[in-house]
This record gives C-alpha cells, sequence and structure tokens, in this order.
C-alpha cells in the first residue's frame, strides 16, 4: 500500500473508533439532563438514582471519546500536511472556535455535573447537564461545517501568491446548506442512538425482572427522545442527498450503484449490484434490483422527470446535461496548475497576467490535475451502495421501534412484551452500525477529494514515508482496541450492578 | 473593530493568543507533574486517591487547552501546523499517544472489571507525567534552534510529488531530543510542572502529611528546575539567533538575537523579570512555609516567563521556526500565517475568550469551597 493509502487508512480507522463513543455522547448528554431535570422538579430520590446511572455510563464514554478524538484534530496536521496549508486558512478556523466555544464549555461542566451533587446549588447543578449537552453538541456543530465545507466548498478563493484557498466569507461558510444538514443529520442521528441504548439496556433490566420502575421510567424518556429524533433524521437525510445529487453527483450514483443514469430513475430499495461491475463494462448495473419508479429523480432534482446521472455519465461526459467528461476536466486541471506554475515562476508581467487568468478560468477543474487516470475519480462503488442502503434500512426500522416501543410504554404492558424487549436490546449494535456506515457514505463515497474537485487525497498528504505511517497506523489499532475492550468491559460491569435500589 | 488594524498588527494579536494559550497550557501541565509524583507523596491507597482525585478533576481542563491550542494554532498559523506536525511526525505521535493513554486513566483506574488493571492505569499516568512535559519543552526549543526542513510554495505545481513541506531528516522530530538547549528546557519543564503540582497539592488537599511530603517535593524539584531553566536562558540568550530582515523578509543570523528582542522589548523583559520572580516566590512560599498561596506566584509567574520566552521567538522581526536546513524556509508570524480576513473573523470569535474564562473561574470556585479530603472521596460515589 502506498503513502496515500496508509494515511487514509489511519484517518479511516481513528475516525471510525472516535465514531463509536461520540453519538452516545450527543445523545446520552441530553437524556442525562431531561432525567436531572426531572429531579430537580420533583426532588424524588428516584429520579436521582436514574440520573447517577445513566450519568455514570456517559462519564465511561465520554472519557475513550475524549482520549480518541485528540488524535484526529493533530492529524490534519501530522498525515495531511499538504492539506493543511492548502485550506488551512479556512479549515483551522472551525477547529479552534470548536475549542475555544465548545470545549470548554463541555470539559467546565462536566467536572460540576460528575462532582457538584453537595457543593453547588441544585440549580446550577441541573444548568451544568444542560451545559455539557449543548457543550458537547456545539463542538459537534463546528466540526461538522468544517466536514460540509470539504464537501461543498463555498465562500474561499484561491489566492496564487499563497499558494493556497482563502477564505472570504465566513457565514458562507458556517450557513452553507450542507453544513445545516449535515449538523442536523449527525446529531439526531447521535440522539438515535443513544436512544436505541437507553431503551435496550432497559429493557435487559426489565428482561431480568430488575428495576422495573426505573427502566421504565427510562424507555419513556428515551423512546419519546428518539422517535422525534429518527423522524428529524429521516427529513435530514433526505435534504443531504438532494445536497449530494446538486454537489457532488458521482457521490449520490455511488450510492444509488448507477452507472447508466438518465431521466425518470428509479430508487433502490433493495437490491445487488452486479459483482464485478466496472465503468464503461457492459454488464447491468445490478444482479438483482427492486425500485421505487421516479423517486431517485424525485429525490435528486426534486422532479419525478429530472436527470441522474450515472457514473459512466459523469466520466463520459454529457454535454446536453451540462456534464464536462472527466478527462477534459483533467486537461483543464493541468492547464490550471501548470498556469499557476508559470504565475508564480515568471518575471514578466503580462505573462504572470495572462497565466492567472488562465489559471482562474480554470481553477474549478483543478483537482483533476492530479489523477493519474479517469477511473480514479470514481469511488468504490459497492461499499458506498451497500452503505447507503442498510443505513437506509435501519433508519426506517428504528422509527417503527420507538413507534411501538413508545405505545406500549403509554398502556405500561411492555413487562409482557418479551420478544419485543429482546428485539430492543438486540437492537443496540444496529444503531451503531447504522451511524458508522453513514460516515462510510459521506467519507468513502467522495473519494477521491479531500476538497470536492480541488484537492485529491494524494496531493493532500505530509513527506513522509509509508512504513511510518504503516507503523502508527498498528499503534492505533492496537491501542484503540485495548481502549476498547476496557471500555466496554467496565461499562458492561457498571450495567449489571445496576443503579442504587430505591424503596418502591 | 478589527477590520481597521493592519494584516501585521493581527498576526500579532494572534502570536500573542497563541503564545498566551502554550503558556496556560505549560502552567497547566501540574496535573502531569502531578501524575509523576504521585509515587513519591503517597505511602497508602487512601493517600494515592486523594492525590489522583484532586489533579484527576482538572486534568481534562489541561487536556482542552491542548485541543484548543492545536485548533488556535491551526487556524492563525497554518503554516506551521503543516511543517512541523507532518514533518517532526515522531515527536508529535508520541505527545498525543501519551495524551490517549492518560485520557482513560482516571476514569477506569478504580472501576471494576478495567481489562487492565489499576497498576497499568497509574503507569499510563505516570508515563503521561514524563513525556507530555519533556516533549513540550523539547519542542519549544526548537523554536531557537532550529529544525531541518524546507517549505516550498511551488511544490504544489508538481504533480508526481506535491507536498509543500518537507523535512530532512529520517527520524522525523526525534533528533531534536539530541540538543543541549532542547533537552534541557525540556527537563526544566518536567521539573517545574513537578514544583507546580506539589503547590497545588498544598493548596488543594485537606491532608497533613501529604502537605509535609509535597512541601518537601518543592524543595527538590525546585534545584533541578532550576539549574536546567537557567542553562536553557544562558544558552539561548547568548546565542545567535533567526532575525529576519524587515525589508527584504531575508532571514539572517544574528548575534545575541534573543538577548536583543529582550533588551529591545522592554515590557517583555520586564514580564520575564516578574514572571521568574513570581515562581521563585512561589518556590518559597511552599517550600518554607507550606503556604496554599504559592500555586498562585508560581502559576502566574510561569505564564509570564514562558509568554515572554514565546514572545522573544516570534516578534522583533524573529523567525518563530527556524530551519537550519534552509534559512529562508523558516517560518515567520508574517510567512505563516492566515490570511487577513480569517484573522479577523477569528478576532472576533477570540472576544469571547474572556468570557469563557469567568465561566471556568466560577465553576471552579463553587466547586472549590471545600479542600479534597478523604472523607470527601469515601462519600462521593463518583470519586475516581
Amino acid at each position: 500500500m502506498s503513502l496515500v493509502d496508509w494515511s487514509r487508512a489511519q484517518f479511516a480507522l481513528t475516525a471510525i473508533y472516535h465514531w463509536i463513543f461520540v453519538p452516545l455522547t450527543l445523545g446520552l448528554s441530553f437524556i442525562v439532563a431531561f432525567m436531572h431535570t426531572m429531579y430537580y422538579r420533583t426532588k424524588l430520590e428516584k429520579w436521582k438514582n436514574t440520573t447517577k446511572f445513566w450519568m455514570k455510563i456517559f462519564g465511561i464514554n465520554f472519557a475513550i471519546g475524549v482520549a480518541t478524538g485528540i488524535i484526529l484534530e493533530f492529524e490534519f496536521g501530522t498525515n495531511w500536511s499538504n492539506y493543511s496549508w492548502i485550506v488551512g486558512d479556512i479549515f483551522g478556523a472551525p477547529l479552534a472556535i470548536e475549542g475555544i466555544l465548545a470545549f470548554f464549555l463541555e470539559s467546565t461542566f462536566i467536572a460540576v455535573m460528575f462532582f457538584g451533587w453537595d457543593r453547588v446549588s441544585k440549580k446550577f447543578h441541573m444548568l451544568s447537564s444542560w451545559f455539557v449537552a449543548v457543550g458537547s453538541n456545539l463542538s459537534a456543530l463546528w466540526i461538522l461545517v468544517a466536514n460540509a465545507w470539504m464537501q461543498n466548498p463555498v465562500g474561499m478563493q484561491f489566492n496564487p501568491d499563497t499558494a493556497r484557498n482563502e477564505m472570504v466569507n465566513f457565514w458562507e461558510i458556517l450557513l452553507s446548506p450542507t453544513a445545516i444538514y449535515k449538523f442536523l443529520h449527525t446529531i439526531t442521528n447521535g440522539y438515535v442512538v443513544a436512544s436505541l441504548f437507553v431503551i435496550g439496556i432497559s429493557a435487559w433490566f426489565i428482561l431480568k425482572g430488575r428495576h422495573l420502575d426505573f427502566a421504565k421510567r427510562s424507555i419513556r424518556i428515551a423512546a419519546i427522545f428518539g422517535l422525534v429524533a429518527s423522524l428529524v433524521l429521516a427529513y435530514t437525510g433526505d435534504g443531504s442527498a438532494y445536497n449530494t445529487a446538486k454537489d457532488q453527483p458521482m457521490k449520490l450514483a455511488a450510492m444509488e450503484g448507477l452507472y447508466e443514469g438518465g431521466n425518470e430513475q428509479g430508487l433502490v430499495t433493495v437490491g445487488i449490484p452486479t459483482l464485478g461491475k466496472k465503468y464503461g463494462d457492459d454488464k447491468n448495473d445490478y444482479f438483482f434490483v427492486v425500485k421505487i419508479p421516479y423517486f431517485l429523480s424525485y429525490l435528486a432534482t426534486r422532479d419525478f422527470g429530472g436527470y441522474v446521472p450515472g457514473v459512466n455519465n459523469i466520466i463520459d461526459g454529457d454535454i446536453e446535461h451540462g456534464i464536462i467528461s472527466t478527462e477534459e476536466r483533467m486537461k483543464k486541471g493541468k492547464i490550471a496548475i501548470n498556469a499557476l506554475k508559470e504565475y508564480k515562476t515568471s518575471d514578466d508581467k503580462t505573462v504572470k497576467d495572462e497565466a492567472l487568468i488562465t489559471f482562474r478560468e480554470n481553477y474549478n477543474h483543478f483537482g483533476y490535475g492530479f489523477l493519474p487516470n479517469k477511473e480514479s475519480a470514481i469511488p468504490n462503488v459497492p461499499l458506498t451502495f451497500y452503505s447507503f442502503h442498510i443505513m437506509v434500512g435501519l433508519g426506517f426500522y428504528f422509527i417503527f421501534l420507538f413507534a411501538v416501543i413508545l405505545y406500549f410504554s403509554k398502556k405500561h404492558t411492555l413487562e409482557k412484551k418479551k420478544p419485543l424487549l429482546k428485539i430492543a436490546l438486540w437492537s443496540i449494535p444496529l444503531g451503531f452500525i447504522a451511524s458508522e456506515l453513514g460516515w462510510v457514505v459521506a467519507e468513502v463515497g467522495r473519494q477521491p477529494w479531500t476538497i470536492q474537485d480541488i484537492l485529491p487525497t494524494m496531493a493532500s498528504t505530509s513527506h513522509l514515508s509509508a512504513s511510518s505511517v504503516q507503523t502508527t497506523f498498528w499503534l492505533f489499532a492496537a491501542l484503540f482496541t485495548v481502549l476498547l475492550i476496557a471500555e466496554i468491559k467496565i461499562m458492561t460491569h457498571q450495567i449489571k450492578s445496576g443503579p442504587k435500589e430505591e424503596r418502591s | 473593530m478589527f477590520e481597521n488594524l493592519s494584516y501585521l498588527t493581527l498576526q500579532q494579536y494572534w502570536w500573542i493568543i497563541v503564545s498566551l494559550l502554550a503558556s496556560l497550557f505549560v502552567l497547566l501541565m501540574f496535573v502531569q507533574g502531578g501524575q509523576t509524583l504521585i509515587g513519591q507523596l503517597s505511602k497508602t491507597e487512601k493517600e494515592k486517591s486523594l492525590l489522583i482525585n484532586s489533579i484527576g478533576r482538572k486534568w481534562d481542563l489541561t487536556f482542552t487547552t491542548l485541543v484548543t491550542f492545536g485548533g488556535a494554532f491551526f487556524a492563525s498559523f497554518p503554516l506551521f501546523y503543516s511543517t512541523s506536525f507532518g514533518g517532526a511526525y515522531w515527536v508529535w505521535m508520541l505527545l498525543l499517544f501519551s495524551f490517549i493513554i492518560q485520557a482513560v486513566s482516571y476514569e477506569y483506574r478504580t472501576k471494576a472489571n478495567n481489562f487492565l488493571g489499576q497498576k497499568t492505569y497509574e503507569t499510563f499516568l505516570f508515563i503521561n507525567g514524563i513525556l507530555a512535559t519533556i516533549i513540550v519543552g523539547i519542542v519549544v526549543g526548537t523554536f531557537f534552534t532550529g529544525s531541518e526542513f524546507s517549505v516550498d510554495k511551488l511544490n504544489i505545481t508538481n504533480v508526481s510529488n506535491p507536498v509543500i513541506s518537507r523535512w530532512k531528516t529520517a527520524t522525523h522530530g526525534l533528533e531534536a531530543a539530541f540538543n543541549i538547549t532542547n533537552l534541557s528546557l525540556g527537563i526544566a519543564i518536567l521539573f517545574l510542572s513537578r514544583v507546580l503540582a506539589s503547590l497545588y497539592f498544598i493548596n488543594n488537599i485537606d491532608n497533613e502529611t501529604i502537605v509535609k511530603r509535597a512541601s518537601k517535593q518543592v524543595k527538590f524539584c525546585a534545584i533541578p528546575f532550576l539549574v536546567f531553566f537557567l542553562l536553557f536562558v544562558g544558552l539561548i540568550l547568548t546565542k545567535e539567533g533567526f532575525a529576519v530582515n524587515l525589508d527584504t523578509k531575508e532571514v539572517f543570523m544574528e548575534k545575541f538575537k534573543y538577548l536583543n528582542n529582550l533588551i529591545e522589548m522592554p515590557i517583555v523583559l520586564i514580564m520575564f523579570l516578574i514572571g521568574v520572580v513570581g515562581v521563585l516566590y512561589g518556590i518559597f512560599l511552599g517550600a518554607f512555609k507550606s503556604s496554599g498561596k504559592g500555586i498562585w506566584f508560581s502559576g502566574a509567574g510561569t505564564v509570564l516567563t514562558v509568554l515572554a520566552i514565546l514572545l522573544i521567538s516570534g516578534f522583533n522581526n524573529t523567525a518563530f521556526y527556524p530551519s537550519t536546513y534552509d534559512l529562508q524556509s523558516s517560518l515567520t508570524i508574517q510567512n505563516s500565517s492566515s490570511s487577513k480576513y480569517t484573522l479577523t473573523v477569528m478576532s472576533y470569535v477570540s472576544l469571547l475568550v474572556p468570557f469563557v474564562i469567568a465561566y471556568i473561574w466560577y465553576a471552579w470556585k463553587s466547586l472549590n469551597k471545600k479542600k479534597v479530603s478523604e472523607d470527601d472521596i469515601s462519600k462521593d460515589d463518583m470519586a475516581y
């Protein structure tokens, strides 16, 4: 494997590990805050015990989330040095704001939340739980703004003198629709994961006949939270897909496994892409497929007859629909790169001016100039396809599950529904799987780009040997795996001990 | 308001902010210093638990400051981020590893069924304490001694090898540990953090035996700290420094550059002297009076001293991250900063910093009303 492959592998590894813990933090922080508020309002000991139990679980999860998070921030520098310079002017700002506005809020009030029980006023203590929730969700906001910008780079201009992209409009970056949808879709996904987690564990207690009141209390809160969140999740998922169609048509084609696009496209509900299907061959797109007619067109263009390009259309170009072929874009990219070189090396002012004009005219294709061949503009289609469809399928299943749980919870007959409780317990991992798959879709689907159309991964790395990164990859893999095992062991033990016994 | 400032003023403003964050981080590394002292200051499990709970409530603050420092440096001087992090790869990786193992250790140490056992997590804390302090010192040392790298922005037009910042040694940063100036700062910071930790324990823990031992440690650690700190200061003030020509922006070697910087910026000199006196007075209070006030003097003194050291590395036409491989590749606050627009936006964000400090202060004041005591920990089911 080459340097860029190891660098990508390391980033994927650390991001995937980090993302095991983050959604739970995002959602559980709110669930703890709800419970803490119930305790504040009712002053009942049972709510205090419920709050403390979930708070402890939150703490165990939070510690490892922090541990796996620090590396991601610094990895932009250590492994993506060129990236850090070429877009650092834009990308650095949200990271700094994240630290200043969100991380301190989170870490300060976590201390109050954990250690404040008899030290600070009850009101300040309860508010601290809310600050933790707001802080952790705010930190998600800023890093997601940064990520959304990579997918849809707005509010910037390339400065040939400094050889980098520079920010020209902060608000455009913060308020880009990609950023807003990404933020809402990601945090609500966290709420869903956490709700499934709380429901699943509570279901286990009911199945074991332990802490019934506690479990039912927890389920009620989590089911309401989960149902609302999963509906918003579906809505923002649709919005995200619409944005993807506009800004990253190749990703959408990969998500759908669509090679030959056109008008009036159907949306895949279930399907198996043909094994070994490649760009330009004459195999069918799918070995087996069930589509909802016209729905992909509607999803992508808000018009049932709308045109959706497939992989082949994007690579080969389609003049009628304004798509420039990848080979053409590669040529234009090389022209941009050479014009930049001329601009930077020439002393003649007229030559410089002309070079700059040529550069600006072709800058939209700059990144294509680094691609070795047109095929390298295609992401891994089967991986993106399956990740997308499993994620969506699970998403709809979660809505259904929350609704059913809430229904029986309201009817107070949950204890009798043993199979349902078992399903709830076994749905815990499904939440995590769907969440990780969402990131696979977002990040694998946009390959080869670190910055869409502007900078591919192979031009983003540091000046390192592949073996150095390979070494750190395995070190991280070993360390994170050990810590994950420790976390799971501690957490299961903590869960099994249950909340403080209450007299009811 | 920030729109009207010149580009250079913004760059200087941000160098002050980044330096201030770094100084606060060095102060907050008393947590790391404390982690190296646990064995020496405790004889029983109860005492150990007191110490760990005392610093354990602050570790996240140190950690967050490091992360924020990283983000702020990235946003304001991205060329440093891309050159140093991607170049001195192994140094930064070691630092990060040490923080990763720290982050779980407080929370998992005494939890049942914790897989690695209590001892391992305590060893993790010790490793982090030693490595983090020494590495930070070594890295700051390279601000004065330089590293071997090149920066060529034209590389981006070289399709087959477009990396702009290139490190020139195969050891990728580890070579910095073999320089006496860097190393002496590393050792100085290790012992400073132990001094600060001892002073903090005196202030924070309600236990006479531990206070007595901590007071003794202040004495023991102050000696190596002073020796290596003076060695470092002596070395940098007498050495040639990396100066920048005001007009051509060319980097050249200037005799006694850092000494000149101190003399030419009297405010920084005063800051430095007050800082050093503050640290010493705090040490005196802790070592001879066992006074809880020591941490305030040494703490504030540490921030002023480190701030002064970082200001003479970057201000007054000095290259703050020099390259000994290619002098003209050296990073200055002017050639490595973000655009004027970004610095302006970030400056508005910086207006929120006093507000952040205020709530941190308020929260900790309310939590610290009582000192940490054995009684306290045994009653608290959230204790580490």
